[in-house]
């Protein structure tokens, strides 16, 4: 749903665009051979070319650009087989060469479109403008020393994806789906592992507002550090209801950028128009233009997974379930993979049941993931035949499960350890029967009274005798034949 | 005795292998020659004297290498793995590279034995040589007329030249952005090629504008330029730009006979104002090249006289973004100021000379929001013509014969105040530069002042070929006496 503010008046829509960075996932930078593992000790992946030694030339990485590629198919974009590197040039000293090489004029991907989904089920398109290629920066780090920054350049020349959107996006609530599904749509290609945490994918939030009924688009704000979907909520929110005051005032919002502070909750001008870099981009003459061939895009198109989008659909068609419980399995591709495991031989309803209420909720209960579930996918589907061929209920399947997830054991071991076979054994469960009978004369009377309500109870009653384990149709079968 | 510093590479490498000599001796004759036109910024005489102790090791086991044992400056732009490379600026003053450019590794490679690193215009933006910051180099040359007057040896290679020049190494590397081969070749009356763009590799050498700077080499003699050339170029996979053309063997096209050679000699380069000397040397030229067979066909390169213009914005453009990472940061001088736009204006106003400066300058205005279009993207399409101006010529003719230089080497002093004047220098290199394609510049013979005036070659890209073939001839024409003639000796 659109988000609107309320002033004084009159209604305002809020407009947002997003630019997001996305690290590429490659062993090496964009333009040296330097690693790109996170988490290594300060500049201790940095090569010649990363700290701008003189004399020192990029080499373009293949794997970046069939990243980069890979990933404007993944946006049903369009691929420009020829683009260009050029320099954004600013001084900074985590910026070794004093420029960054990126795509200005001809970016690698063009125009593409993508669904978000909305709370209430329905979905919308969001235009993408362009993906380009670029180095990220290194890390200045200003905490560390009273009056002195350090300078971490690991992450310099790393390679980036700018995912540029069309002004589509309308309040916080779009914008955290947009980057949902961006984020879901990268880590099911493989292409950036989306770690919002980790730095490896960030947003720059554009804002902007215009009165319910306007077209043409307001002055916009650009808000950077924005670095959770939560931040995003919280600096859309804060940003928007701003720039309504000033709106609602009479006042004009400046054209600037601003940053989120998320200790304050506050946005905060970092520099206006005037002050903005001048970046005096222009070519790179270090790197010829980027010409990619037909056959080899083509090539990649065909290695291309099935996107979240497309399984959601098919996870409805194939399997018949709900819209809603089709997109909590796709939300990452290991999750779908799972679910399609234990679905194999299955009911699928029962298998999305149980992936997503059973094991989703006991591994959120645990804090773990799903790459590190006790349970394997084969393991559940070793449960849920046990339910299937009746050798255990739907029941104790619950107390073999929460087994499982403690010892990691299979379901079939537990079942014959513990002695959890189900009893369907006619015999055995009418002497139950006559035993809660006979030790409940008082609720018989009732029952024989009229008091239908106390059937319950003696199932109950039997059930708990069979610690569990009587099939429970068949003592609802043999109970009705005996009162 | 012959004087060993008198030797021809070619000459000297005979004399090696025949063991009539030893690189030690070759080594420590040149070592021993004194400096007098502070043409070096570090001599590495140490590491000489070993590399050629090595040599000699390779000569007496039959491993020589096809360099082996030549000594050779190297021009202060190229990075050299524990050897200090300034640049000739302040700024890197103390820099020692951890890494060995290309050109220098397979000079390495090839056995050959470095004497120190050259003096240079300020990273390579200069005409002239006396914009350093380790002092101005003097032409080696005196003049006949005016011995008292020191020359400029040209820039910005003027380093790499004069050692050449005077005998102090038996052949040099030089970098060449618009003219800085060519212009110092033909001031100090030796050999310089600059070959197309792309055919050696630009890595480890300190960028001044990416897209028209190029190694090559000064020599003595044409076949001394082929030898050296033919070390240090090839593809290079840690330069995209550099290309996967195949190296012929450059010293085989010297092979005399240039009949039915077609020599273009372009119109636009008859300048208005031109000394007339210059004029006879290029039509003296034209007349050797004739007598030798070559046909002499009129051509048009109709956007010449844009090429200067367009040159002054494409390399400030390109030098004020390759020198923004002399920053004071991670290496090279750095000057403390109050906060870190401060240091970094203290550092580059300390670090930079004048003609850095002006060039930042220019670059980062003509690359500006709002002049981008007006300066950068004009002299881009500007670009293009001067590169069809050349393709077209190539239809009519094989190669192309031009002065080097409107005039020969000017006093040091003169042209300072007047930028323009210094740049106008290059009138006839820089288009070349433009065009991507190789250059070389022959002694030709001696101006007025009895200083030396060179003829410039242009050839298709990827022909070295026939400029050592056409050059050749010149030289066996010209027969330019250099070594013996004036050349300043230390007293």
């Amino acid at each position: 749903m659109a988000e609107t503010l309320q002033g004084d008046t009159g209604e305002w829509e809020i407009v947002i665009g997003l630019e997001i960075h996305a690290q590429i996932i490659a062993l090496s930078k964009l333009f040296s051979g330097a690693s790109t593992e996170f988490g290594a000790q300060p500049n201790t992946q940095v090569s010649l070319v990363d700290a701008g030694m003189p004399g020192m030339l990029p080499v373009l990485n293949e794997v970046c650009v069939e990243q980069a590629v890979r990933t404007g198919l993944g946006l049903n974009a369009k691929i420009n087989e020829h683009s260009i590197f050029d320099r954004k040039n600013y001084f900074y000293p985590d910026l070794p060469t004093g420029y960054q090489i990126s795509q200005f004029s001809d970016p690698i991907v063009g125009e593409g479109i993508i669904e978000i989904d909305m709370e209430d089920g329905t979905t919308k398109e969001i235009r993408i403008t362009r993906l380009h290629l670029e180095q990220d920066a290194g890390k200045s780090i200003h905490d560390m020393h009273p009056s002195k920054s350090y300078i971490d350049l690991n992450r310099s020349g790393c390679a980036l994806m700018e995912i540029v959107s069309e002004p589509d996006i309308r309040g916080a609530d779009e914008a955290c789906a947009y980057i949902s599904k961006i984020r879901m749509i990268l880590r099911y290609l493989g292409t950036c592992d989306g770690n919002m945490d980790q730095g490896s994918m960030r947003a720059d939030v554009n804002v902007s507002l215009r009165r319910k009924g306007v077209t043409e688009l307001g002055t916009r704000t650009e808000i950077k550090n924005v670095n959770s979907l939560k931040a995003v909520q919280q600096a859309i929110a804060y940003e928007s209801r701003r720039q309504l005051e000033v709106l609602e005032e009479g006042g004009e919002i400046k054209q600037e950028t601003r940053l989120w502070d998320s200790d304050k909750m506050e946005t905060r001008a970092m520099r206006s128009k005037e002050e903005a870099h001048d970046y005096r981009y222009f070519p790179d003459p270090d790197l010829l233009p980027l010409n990619l061939e037909s056959a080899w895009v083509k090539e990649i198109k065909e290695t291309l997974p099935e996107l979240p989008d497309q399984k959601k659909k098919r996870f409805v068609k194939e399997f018949g379930l709900s819209l809603y419980d089709s997109s909590i399995l796709i939300t990452d591709r290991a999750r779908a993979d799972y679910f399609e495991t234990v679905a194999t031989g299955h009911d699928p309803k029962i298998a999305a049941n149980w992936v997503i209420n059973e094991l989703l909720g006991a591994l959120n209960k645990q804090d773990l993931d799903l790459t590190q579930t006790p349970v394997s996918a084969q393991q559940l589907a070793g449960l849920l035949a046990l339910i299937q061929d009746n050798t255990i209920s739907g029941k104790i399947a619950k107390d073999v499960f929460a087994e499982m997830m403690d010892t990691s054991k299979d379901a079939s071991t537990i079942v014959e350890d513990k002695g959890l076979k189900q009893v369907t054994d006619t015999g055995t469960i009418e002497a139950l029967v006559d035993e809660v009978i006979a030790e409940n004369p008082d609720n018989l009377a009732a029952y024989k009274s009229g008091k239908d309500r106390l059937f319950g109870f003696f199932v109950g009653q039997v059930m708990k005798k069979s610690q569990g384990k009587a099939n429970p149709a068949v003592v609802n079968e043999v109970l009705k034949e005996k009162l | 005795m012959t004087d060993l510093t008198h030797l021809t590479i070619a000459d000297a490498l005979k004399s090696l292998t025949a063991k009539e000599i030893t690189a030690t001796e070759l080594t420590q004759a040149h070592i021993d020659k004194p400096d007098i036109y502070n043409a070096y910024i570090t001599k590495t005489s140490e590491q000489a004297l070993e590399q050629a102790k090595e040599s000699d090791a390779r000569y007496q086991n039959g491993t020589a290498k096809a360099l082996d044992g030549i000594p050779l400056g190297i021009k202060d732009l190229f990075c050299t793995k524990g050897v200090r490379t300034t640049a000739a600026s302040k700024i890197l003053e103390n820099f020692v590279p951890p890494y060995e450019s290309t050109v220098t590794q397979k000079l390495l490679e090839s056995g050959s034995v470095f004497l120190g690193k050259t003096n240079l215009d300020e990273f390579g933006m200069g005409s002239s040589n006396t914009n350093s910051a380790y002092g101005k180099v003097i032409n080696p040359w005196r003049s006949s007329t005016t011995p008292n007057i020191e020359y400029v040896p040209g820039g910005s290679s003027g380093g790499s030249a004069t050692i050449v020049a005077s005998g102090l190494a038996m052949g040099a590397t030089g970098t060449d952005t618009g003219g800085s081969i060519r212009q110092p070749a033909g001031f100090c009356g030796i050999v310089g090629i600059k070959p197309t763009y792309g055919r050696c590799s630009r890595y480890g050498v300190i960028a001044y504008a990416s897209s028209l700077d190029q190694a090559g080499v000064f020599a003595r003699t044409v076949e001394d330029s082929a030898l050296l050339l033919h070390a240090i170029a090839g593809h290079d996979p840690k330069d995209s730009t550099s290309a996967t053309q195949p190296l012929p063997d450059f010293t085989k096209s010297l092979t005399g006979d240039i009949r039915g050679l077609k020599v273009g000699i372009p119109k636009e380069y008859r300048l208005k104002d031109m000394p007339e000397e210059i004029q006879k040397i290029w039509d003296q030229g034209a007349e050797w090249l004739k007598s030798a067979g070559a046909e002499i066909i009129d051509i048009s390169l109709p956007h010449t006289k844009s090429a200067l213009a367009a040159y002054y914005i494409i390399a400030p453009a390109e030098a004020s973004s390759n020198l923004a990472r002399y920053d004071g940061v991670r290496y090279g001088l750095r000057v403390e100021g109050k906060d870190l736009d401060d240091t970094y204006a203290k550092t580059r106003g300390a670090g930079f000379g004048d003609e850095v400066k002006r060039r930042i300058m220019t670059g980062t205005y003509v690359l500006s929001a709002g002049y981008y279009d007006a300066y950068y993207k004009k002299a881009q399409k500007v670009r293009r013509l001067i590169r069809d101006d050349f393709v077209s010529a190539y239809e009519q003719c094989d190669v192309i014969l031009t002065p080097t230089s409107p005039s020969g080497a000017f006093p040091i002093g003169e042209k300072e105040d007047d930028p323009i004047k210094m740049y106008l220098n290059d009138v006839f290199t820089v288009p070349i530069n433009i065009a991507g394609l190789p250059g070389i510049s022959v002694p030709a013979g001696l101006d007025t002042k009895g200083l030396p005036l060179g003829l410039q070659l242009i050839g298709k890209a990827w022909d070295e070929e026939t400029l050592f073939r056409t050059a050749d001839i010149i030289e066996k024409a010209a027969d330019f006496k250099g070594l013996t003639l004036n050349i300043r000796q230390a007293a």
